[in-house]
C-alpha cells in the first residue's frame, strides 16, 4: 500500500526525448490508467517506474523515498507484461512462487500464498502445468497471480489484455476491476484502449508525445476535456470537433458560425466577435429536430442494435457523427435537421485549449 | 515452394560428393593404419590387404598415448569450462543490456580471430616462459581459453538473444539479481545452446595444433603434438603415422558422434525457429 510521486521525469534515448517532464502523484489504493496513442511513451514511463529503464532526469518517489537509483528487485513493485513473460521451464505454481523463493520465504508459507492466489484466479487445477500447456487467458491469469502472490507495493500492468480475444478481454477487464476492489492495492495500468481506461480507472492520465495532456476521473475527461487532443481521444464514437467563428458576442449569448454556415447559439461567453474556435459536440448530445439550426444529408448509417450512428454531411470537413435511437428511421441521403439536446458543449480556442464548457441556449 | 525433381537430384549428388570428399582422407588414413608399411606405400594403392594391428602396438611403445589423451582432455575441457564461465556474463550483459557500443564491441571481439596467431607467438611464448607456464597444462588452458573466447561469446550471445527479454525483466521484477537471473532463468532456458557451444569449443580446442606445438614439449603435449612427434622422425612410415593419427582423432570422433544430436540441435536453433 503506497503512494507514488513523479517529479519532472524525463527519458531520452540519445538525442530523442521520449518522456518530456512528467509530474504526477498517485495516491494509495488508486487505480491509475495511462492512456494514449501507441508510441507516446506510456510503456517507457511505466518501465521507468518499474526500474527497467533508467531515469534520465527528474525524480521518482515511492512512499516518499527516492527510487531513481534503486534496482527493480528492490522497489517492491510487481509487473504484468503484455507478453505475460512466464518462465517457460517452471510450472504454474513455481512461476507464482518464484519471487517468494528468491526472497527466502519458507516453503509452507509459499505454498499457502500460492494456493490463496490460485483460488482467487481459479487457477487451482492448473498449478502443475507448464505455461506451454495453457491458453492465452490462462497464461494471463498466471501472470496476474505471479504479481498477486508477492503482495507488492503497487501493481504495474502494460497492456495486459491486448493479446486476448474481444470476449475474453471484457471478462478479464471485469476481473481486474474486481481484483482492485478486493486487494485494495495501488495499480498503474497502461493501455491504448480508451474503453479500458474509462472502465477501469479511478483517474486517467492521457498522454501524447511524451507529455501529459490531462489527468482526471473518466467522467471529468469525458465531459470536460482540457484540450482538443483529449476531446478527440476519449469517447466512442468520437466527439465532433467543428471549426466555428463567433458572429456575435453579447453578455448572455454567443452566436457561432459553424463550418457549414449553420448557426448555434451558446452561452455564456466572453469571447470577442470574430474569434475562431473549435466547438466539440458529443454524438449523443445531438438530436433530430425539425426546427434545428443544423442541417445536412445522411452520408452513412451504422446500426448497432442498441443504437444507430448517423454520419451527416453539414458542409464541414468531416461529417457530423450523431447517435440516434436504434429504431430511428433515418436512411442514406435523408435530409436531417439537428439540434443540441441541452447538454454541455465544449469550446476550444485556436491554441487547442478548452475555453470552458458552455450550455446551449434553449430554443437555439 | 517445391524444388523440381532434377534440382533435388543435383543437390543430393552435390551433398554426397562433398561428404565423400571430406570423408575419404579420414577413411584412407584408418585403412592405412591397418596395413603393413610395405602395403602402405604400394603403387597402385591397395584396397584389399591382410590387416594388422602391428602399427598400433608400436605407436603405443614409441609414444605416451595415454598421457597425450589425458593432456588433450584436460586442456580442451578445462579451457572450455573456463571460457564459458567467462563468456556467460559478457554475453548476458550484451544480449539483455545492449548500449550503443554493443555491436562494435561484438565485432571487435570477433576481429581478434582474424589476426594470424603467429603474429603474437613471440610475446605469448616469452610471457609463458617468464611465468613458468611453458609446457604446462595450465598455460595451454589459458591460451586455449583466450583463443576460443570470441567464438564462445558470439555463440552464447546469439543463443541469449533468442530468449525474450521480457522473461529476464520479469525475473528482475521478481527480485532476481544478476547471478540469480543467470542461474535460475538463463541457464535452464539457454541450456541446449550453452551445451552446443561447449561441445564446439571442446572440438576446436582438441584439434588446435598451433599453440600446442609451439608451447609444449613433453609434459603438457596433447594429441596434436603426439602426432607431430611421429611425423618428423618417422615421416616415411605411413602406416604408423596413420595409426597415431587414428588414435588421436578417435576419442573426439566418438565424442562428436555421441553428442551430434545436441550439436546439430544447438547450431540450427536459430535457423529452424
Ligand atoms: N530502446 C529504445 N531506443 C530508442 N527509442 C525507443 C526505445 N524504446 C522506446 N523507444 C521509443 O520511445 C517511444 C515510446 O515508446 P513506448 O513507451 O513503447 O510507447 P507506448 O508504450 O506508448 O506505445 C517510441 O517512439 C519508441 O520508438
Ligand atoms: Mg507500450
Amino acid at each position: 500500500m503506497s503512494t507514488l510521486e513523479i517529479k519532472q521525469l524525463r527519458k531520452s534515448y540519445g538525442a530523442a526525448e521520449i518522456i518530456k517532464g512528467i509530474d504526477l502523484k498517485i495516491e494509495d489504493r488508486e487505480f491509475i490508467v495511462f492512456v494514449g496513442p501507441s508510441g507516446c511513451g506510456k510503456s517507457t514511463l511505466l518501465r521507468m517506474i518499474a526500474g527497467l529503464e533508467e531515469i534520465s532526469g527528474g525524480e521518482l518517489l515511492i512512499d516518499g523515498a527516492r527510487m531513481n537509483e534503486i534496482t527493480p528487485d528492490r522497489r517492491g513493485l510487481a509487473m504484468v507484461f503484455q507478453s505475460y513473460a512466464l518462465y517457460p521451464h517452471m510450472t504454474v505454481a513455481e512461476n507464482m512462487a518464484f519471487a517468494l523463493r528468491l526472497a527466502g520465504v519458507p516453503k509452507a508459507e509459499r505454498e499457502q500464498r500460492v494456493r490463496v492466489a490460485a483460488k482467487t484466479l481459479q487457477l487451482e487445477a492448473l498449478l502443475g502445468r507448464k505455461p506451454a500447456n495453457l491458453s492465452g487467458g490462462q497464461r494471463q491469469r498466471v501472470a496476474i497471480g505471479r504479481a498477486i502472490v508477492r503482495q507488492p507495493k503497487a501493481f504495474l500492468f502494460d497492456e495486459p489484455l491486448s493479446n486476448l480475444d474481444a470476449a475474453l478481454r471484457v471478462q478479464t477487464r471485469l476481473e481486474i476491476a474486481k481484483l482492485h476492489r478486493d486487494l485494495q492495492a495501488t495499480m498503474i495500468y497502461v493501455t491504448h484502449d480508451q474503453i479500458e481506461a474509462m472502465t477501469l480507472a479511478d483517474r486517467i492520465v492521457v498522454f501524447n508525445a511524451g507529455r501529459i495532456e490531462q489527468v482526471g476521473t473518466p467522467l471529468e475527461l469525458y465531459h470536460n476535456p482540457a484540450n482538443l487532443f483529449v476531446a478527440g481521444f476519449i469517447g466512442s464514437p468520437k466527439m465532433n470537433l467543428i471549426g466555428a467563428v463567433v458572429r456575435e458576442s453579447t453578455p448572455g449569448a454567443l452566436v457561432l458560425t459553424l463550418d457549414g454556415a449553420s448557426l448555434v447559439s451558446v452561452q455564456p461567453a466572453t469571447i470577442a466577435a470574430g474569434a475562431k474556435l473549435t466547438i466539440g459536440l458529443r454524438p449523443e448530445h445531438i438530436v433530430v429536430d425539425p426546427q434545428g439550426p443544423i442541417s445536412g444529408h445522411v452520408e452513412a448509417v451504422e446500426r448497432l442494435g442498441n443504437e444507430s450512428i448517423a454520419y451527416v454531411g453539414i458542409g464541414a470537413s468531416l461529417p457530423l457523427t450523431v447517435k440516434l435511437p436504434p429504431q430511428s428511421p433515418v436512411a442514406l441521403g435523408d435530409k436531417l435537421h439537428l439540434a443540441l439536446n441541452g447538454h454541455a458543449v465544449s469550446l476550444f480556442g485556436e491554441d487547442g485549449h478548452a475555453l470552458g464548457w458552455t450550455q446551449p441556449q434553449a430554443g437555439g | 515452394m517445391k524444388a523440381s525433381f532434377a534440382f533435388r537430384i543435383w543437390v543430393s549428388l552435390l551433398g554426397w560428393g562433398v561428404a565423400l570428399a571430406m570423408f575419404f582422407p579420414v577413411a584412407w588414413m584408418v585403412l592405412t593404419s591397418f596395413k603393413t608399411e610395405i602395403d602402405a606405400v604400394a603403387t597402385p594403392p591397395l584396397l584389399f590387404f591382410h590387416p594388422t594391428l602391428e602399427n598400433y602396438a608400436q605407436v603405443n611403445q614409441l609414444g605416451d598415448y595415454a598421457g597425450a589423451v589425458w593432456n588433450s582432455i584436460a586442456i580442451s575441457f578445462g579451457s572450455t569450462a573456463l571460457g564459458i564461465a567467462l563468456a556467460m556474463p559478457a554475453a548476458y550483459a550484451m544480449a539483455f543490456f545492449p548500449n550503443r557500443w554493443t555491436k562494435d564491441l561484438l565485432l571487435w571481439i570477433l576481429s581478434t580471430k582474424m589476426m594470424p596467431a603467429v603474429g603474437v607467438l613471440m610475446p605469448i611464448y616469452l610471457i609463458s616462459k617468464s611465468t613458468g607456464l611453458l609446457d604446462t597444462k595450465t598455460g595451454l588452458i589459458a591460451i586455449m581459453t583466450l583463443a576460443n573466447l570470441p567464438i564462445i561469446v558470439w555463440m552464447l550471445y546469439t543463443f541469449f538473444k533468442e530468449i525474450p527479454g521480457d522473461i529476464i525483466e520479469a525475473s528482475r521484477m521478481d527480485g532476481a539479481g544478476a547471478l540469480a537471473q543467470i542461474r535460475i532463468v538463463l541457464l535452464p532456458l539457454a541450456g541446449p545452446g550453452i551445451a552446443s557451444t561447449g561441445l564446439l569449443a571442446v572440438i576446436l580446442s582438441w584439434n588446435e595444433a598451433f599453440w600446442s606445438l609451439n608451447l609444449t614439449a613433453v609434459h603438457a603435449a596433447p594429441l596434436t603434438a603426439f602426432i607431430v612427434a611421429f611425423s618428423s622422425p618417422q615421416g616415411l612410415f605411413w602406416a604408423k603415422l596413420s595409426a597415431a593419427s587414428t588414435l588421436a582423432v578417435a576419442p573426439i570422433l566418438v565424442f562428436g558422434w555421441m553428442t551430434q544430436r545436441q550439436l546439430v540441435r544447438g547450431l540450427t536453433f536459430g535457423a529452424v525457429k
